[in-house]
């Protein structure tokens, strides 16, 4: 029993089928427990209001948006050295995934910061970083639309997402240097002196996992319609080969 | 390798090589923006760091789309992926004949479009500076990209879309220098990491676009 045994697109589709109930079923159960629990069993911020809870999808949208695209590093690393299909089509998968994370996290962010920081936009380090994130999820997406042939599809994809990963890091740290922003730093950190008030963290924390989980059932749909279209298309060439 | 790098400049400064192109753009874009925003001095020598390292950049994306396209056409770059050169080789020098081409004439020209963007005094040599050591990164990515891109038909929105977001870090060092450069801060620092990029760059795309050849020619 081993990882690369999923490289097997049957195999894969096996334990797919049973996990897929169980994941989605479990990240319904979180999200609704994290949000619920956010959103209505927590008092409100004596500066903020209830603006503060926006925090329940702002924060883990933003975690899952780098979360994935780390994950596409992964599964693209996994195809250019093992070439197993299913690790680029969870890559090409988890792509949109990702950018939709990235504009969830960005539109409540603004939500957020209309309010809070009387701008709907500023052009601050993390709020450019992210931005130029989605750009780079944008191009990624691009990229494998535009390219005919699956397998090269699959290596140019892999081969931007690599270098695309050093050139996003980049920005995000030459992002930092060109302007210091209006962005709080990190608040969840366990060991900082200061962080968000447990009445806060608690249930932002079930959100976080419940987001992660909506993530891993997400790709997981995608990745299985990906390799149906993959099978569809190798039946119709295979029924035109024999016409 | 040199021979590849003296046929591709030999190729771009011919006749519809499109050398100069962006050259002009770089020119166009420096007169067109003071028409845009009004001829105030203050206001224009704020923004003239800016301004001449976009001008830069999208003067640098105009001509990437050739960079293999053509030779991918036409079948050369086929031998040249099985000549004993290594694929890497070609792209480095097919890079560095777009630098020469493309990039240094921007640089030499950069001071002359400063002087038409009232850039204070105190930046003109950083501003060359900064494109001198920024321009290499710029022609290298555009190279990576273009290696990305060169089977496609609609190549070169795609390749812009890949290009413009990894050129960030060098256009935030690059301008960041000219602008502290200019109001006589400490440009260093951003003028390092500028040249850290580039030296980078040329350590590492070389071998990420010579992989996206290869899967393209396959």
């Amino acid at each position: 029993m081993s990882i690369w045994e999923y490289a097997n697109p049957k195999k894969f589709m096996q334990t797919s089928t049973m996990a897929l109930p169980w994941v989605s079923g479990l990240a319904v159960v979180l999200l609704v427990a994290g949000l619920v629990w956010g959103f209505f069993f927590t008092p409100d911020d004596y500066k903020q209001g209830s603006t503060v809870k926006i925090i329940y999808l702002h924060v883990p949208a933003a975690m899952m948006a780098v979360s994935a695209w780390f994950m596409m590093l992964v599964g693209s690393l996994i195809w250019l050295i093992r070439r197993h299909h299913v690790s680029a089509l969870a890559a090409k998968a988890a792509a949109p995934v990702g950018l939709t994370f990235t504009v969830i996290g960005l539109v409540t962010g603004a939500i957020w910061g209309q309010p809070m920081w009387g701008t709907w936009w500023a052009w601050d380090p993390r709020l450019t970083s992210f931005l130029i994130l989605g750009l780079f999820y944008l191009g990624y997406i691009a990229l494998w639309a535009a390219v005919e042939d699956a397998d090269t599809a699959a290596d140019l994809t892999s081969v931007l997402c690599i270098v695309g990963s050093v050139f996003a890091f980049l920005s995000r740290y030459a992002v930092l240097f060109w302007n210091q922003g209006l962005h709080q730093g990190a608040s969840l950190s366990v060991d900082a002196e200061q962080h968000v008030s447990d009445v806060y963290a608690f249930p932002l924390w079930i959100s976080i996992a419940g987001f992660l989980v909506l993530f891993v059932t997400l790709v997981l749909l995608r990745t299985r319609t990906e390799i149906r279209s993959r099978r569809i298309r190798a039946l119709m060439a295979r029924e035109r080969a024999e016409a | 390798m040199i021979a590849l790098l003296q046929r591709d400049l030999r190729l771009a400064l011919r006749a519809g090589g499109g050398f100069g192109l962006g050259l002009a753009f770089f020119l166009m874009v420096a007169v067109l923006v003071p028409l845009g925003v009004g001829p105030e001095g203050a206001l224009l020598a704020r923004i003239a760091p800016g301004i001449l390292w976009v001008g830069a950049l999208l003067a640098c994306l105009l001509s990437l789309d050739r960079m293999f396209a053509l030779d991918f056409e036409d079948g050369a770059l086929d031998l040249m992926a099985v000549s004993p050169l290594p694929l890497e080789g070609v792209v480095a020098m097919k890079a560095l004949a777009h630098w020469l081409v493309t990039g240094l004439p921007l640089v030499l020209i950069a001071p002359v479009l400063g002087l038409l963007l009232s850039l204070a005094p105190g930046g003109y040599a950083w501003l060359l500076a900064s494109l001198f050591l920024g321009t290499p990164a710029l022609s290298l990515i555009g190279g990576f990209g273009a290696a990305l891109t060169v089977g496609l038909k609609r190549g070169g929105l795609i390749l812009s879309l890949i290009v413009l977001p990894m050129y960030v870090p060098s256009l935030i060092f690059g301008a960041e220098a000219v602008r502290r450069g200019a109001v006589g801060g400490d440009a260093l620092v951003p003028l390092l990491l500028l040249a850290a990029i580039s030296l980078g760059s040329v350590a590492i795309l070389p071998f990420a676009a010579a992989a996206a050849l290869r899967a393209n020619l396959k």
